[in-house]
């Protein structure tokens, strides 16, 4: 390539972006005097994992984005990023969420716990994933992260479900190596039932 | 069409108080977009099939949320998630419909975050619609669905005009069953519209299911005693028992008189645009016993009139079944 045409571009690019960054700022202070009431500011504080992080989000920024991105938690999976395969599945106040589809601003004044935050300090793992390695649960694993956040929650609620019922509970999450019995199976270990 | 991972650039509010989400709902007008668990909402945007200027995210307005029992039967906050409701002790005696329906919806973590006015003010998972297409409900001029290579197994047998898109909405069905009434509000008031008013076909609006103004967020869901505790049927019919809408579903509630029915609300969902009321067959049905015999006297009424797409015609005899089965007892 030209060096003469990308040091141009690249120089353009820099006036470019200064003046919108300069005409950005205009237009905010002045907004700041009409700034409808509800408006979101940019820093904002989040409990993730019991550890509360700063971290700059844009409004329309989903969580997933933000904890893979820009927390460095990428143990939480992007599948289909449309809320349908449950790859992304998160807690939020002990509750199952898709993360695609959660805005991070959403969830400011709410604990998120990802997949990250199940294992105790010494490292030991949570039942659910270990009784999920003792079960071969997972095929290629990359649905694992959620189906263990859903499998969590789940018996957070109600310790010992029928199989039935972690069925049901565990409906929201894909798994395209179709291992769902073997997760189940884990589900029943987990709970301490023979499966 | 492009598929995007992200969202598009959009403003976002969060207020906290209702008139503040009413000021900004008349601000933005058709360039804002209402969001409660916006599981209906992000697909719209990351597709970039719908461009609006702002969110407006009502979660944090505490007014819009819960369960409270009013003078005759009970009001549920707009933002009242279906995981609230299908947990709810008084719904679930006095108004179980509802809680089954709303135990049918996607899939649970769906269900966790999604709001009761979400799932009613849904719009149509038409995928010729949702894929962006300028067909007559985004605006334009012609209808995709609607022809004789058409993929439409899952469009409208009935109340089709232009767009043959049905109501994706389980919920909706219950309500029209129970014959809720929607309140919506604006800066300038509020309304109470009758559920069956509430959504519109595409004869009244082809642009919009509901019949809720720019300006105007549907605030609560009010349920009359009417129906409390009668006997109620619900089944969905779906590809797939989770994350799937309805074939077709129907929702019914019965008030009897001893063995006999002495009046009932029979409502279709997956059928037509709205929610579709079989009032055939109420009339046919009071007055009967919940037998085999009257079933079989009154589901043939389920499917008279309807018009059925090149690859739909299976919802006539499924709608037929659903009857038959709400009438055997």
């Amino acid at each position: 390539m030209n060096p003469q045409l990308s040091r141009r571009r690249f120089i353009k690019a820099v006036i470019a972006s200064s003046a919108a960054a300069a005409s950005g700022t205009g237009f905010h202070s002045a907004l700041a005097q009409d700034r409808p009431r509800g408006a979101v500011e940019r820093l904002i504080s989040l409990n993730v994992n019991g550890q509360t992080r700063r971290v700059d989000v844009a409004p329309q920024e989903m969580l997933a984005h933000t904890l893979r991105y820009k927390l460095g938690l990428s143990g939480t999976k992007i599948g289909c990023n449309r809320g349908e395969c449950g790859a992304c599945t998160v807690l939020i106040d002990g509750v199952t969420n898709y993360s695609c589809s959660t805005l991070t601003h959403g969830v400011r004044t709410r604990a998120v716990q990802t997949v990250e935050g199940l294992q105790a300090a010494d490292g030991t793992l949570h039942p659910v994933q270990q009784a999920f390695i003792d079960e071969l649960s997972p095929q290629c694993g990359f649905c694992t992260p959620g189906q263990v956040m859903s499998a969590v929650a789940l018996l957070d609620e109600n310790p010992t479900p029928t199989r039935e019922e972690a069925r049901q509970a565990m409906s929201g999450n894909l798994c395209r190596c179709g291992a769902y019995d073997h997760y189940l199976n884990g589900v029943m270990r987990a709970s301490g039932q023979n499966s | 069409m492009a598929s995007f991972d992200v969202m598009p650039d959009v403003q976002l509010y969060q207020p906290a108080e209702l008139d503040d989400a009413l000021n900004l709902a008349e601000r933005f007008g058709d360039s804002g977009w209402l969001v409660g668990g916006g599981q209906d909402t992000y697909g719209w945007l990351k597709d970039r099939a719908k461009n609006p200027q702002a969110m407006i995210e009502l979660n944090g307005i505490d007014a819009l949320s819960g369960i409270s029992e009013t003078d005759d039967g009970i009001e549920i906050g707009a933002t009242t998630t279906l995981r609230e409701i299908i947990r709810d002790e008084r719904i679930n005696r006095d108004y179980s419909l509802l809680a089954q329906a709303a135990g049918r919806v996607a899939s649970p973590q769906i269900r966790n975050v999604g709001t009761l006015a979400g799932n009613l003010v849904q719009d149509a998972r038409c995928w010729y619609y949702r894929r962006g297409l300028a067909c007559y409900r985004a605006g334009g001029n012609i209808c995709y669905a609607d022809g004789p290579e058409s993929m439409n197994r899952e469009h409208a047998v009935f109340g089709a005009s232009r767009c043959v898109a049905v109501s994706p909405s389980d919920t909706a069905t219950a309500l029209v069953a129970l014959e809720a009434r929607m309140i919506a509000e604006s800066t300038s008031g509020r309304r109470s519209i009758a559920a069956e008013d509430f959504f519109v076909g595409p004869d009244t609006h082809i642009t919009q299911m509901t019949s809720l103004k720019d300006d105007e967020i549907l605030v609560a869901v009010r349920i009359p005693s009417k129906w409390a505790g009668k006997r109620f049927y619900f089944e969905k019919v779906a590809d797939r028992d989770v994350w799937d809408f309805a074939l077709v579903s129907v929702a019914v509630a019965m008030s009897m008189d001893g063995d006999t029915i002495a009046d009932s609300r029979f409502v279709c969902g997956g059928v037509a645009c709205t929610p579709h009321r079989l009032t055939n067959v109420e009339k046919a049905a009071r007055g009967k016993a919940l037998s085999e015999e009257s079933a079989e006297a009154v589901a043939g009424l389920a499917s008279a009139g309807a018009k059925p797409l090149n690859y739909n015609h299976f919802k006539l005899p499924l709608m037929e079944n659903l009857v038959r089965r709400a009438m055997r007892g």
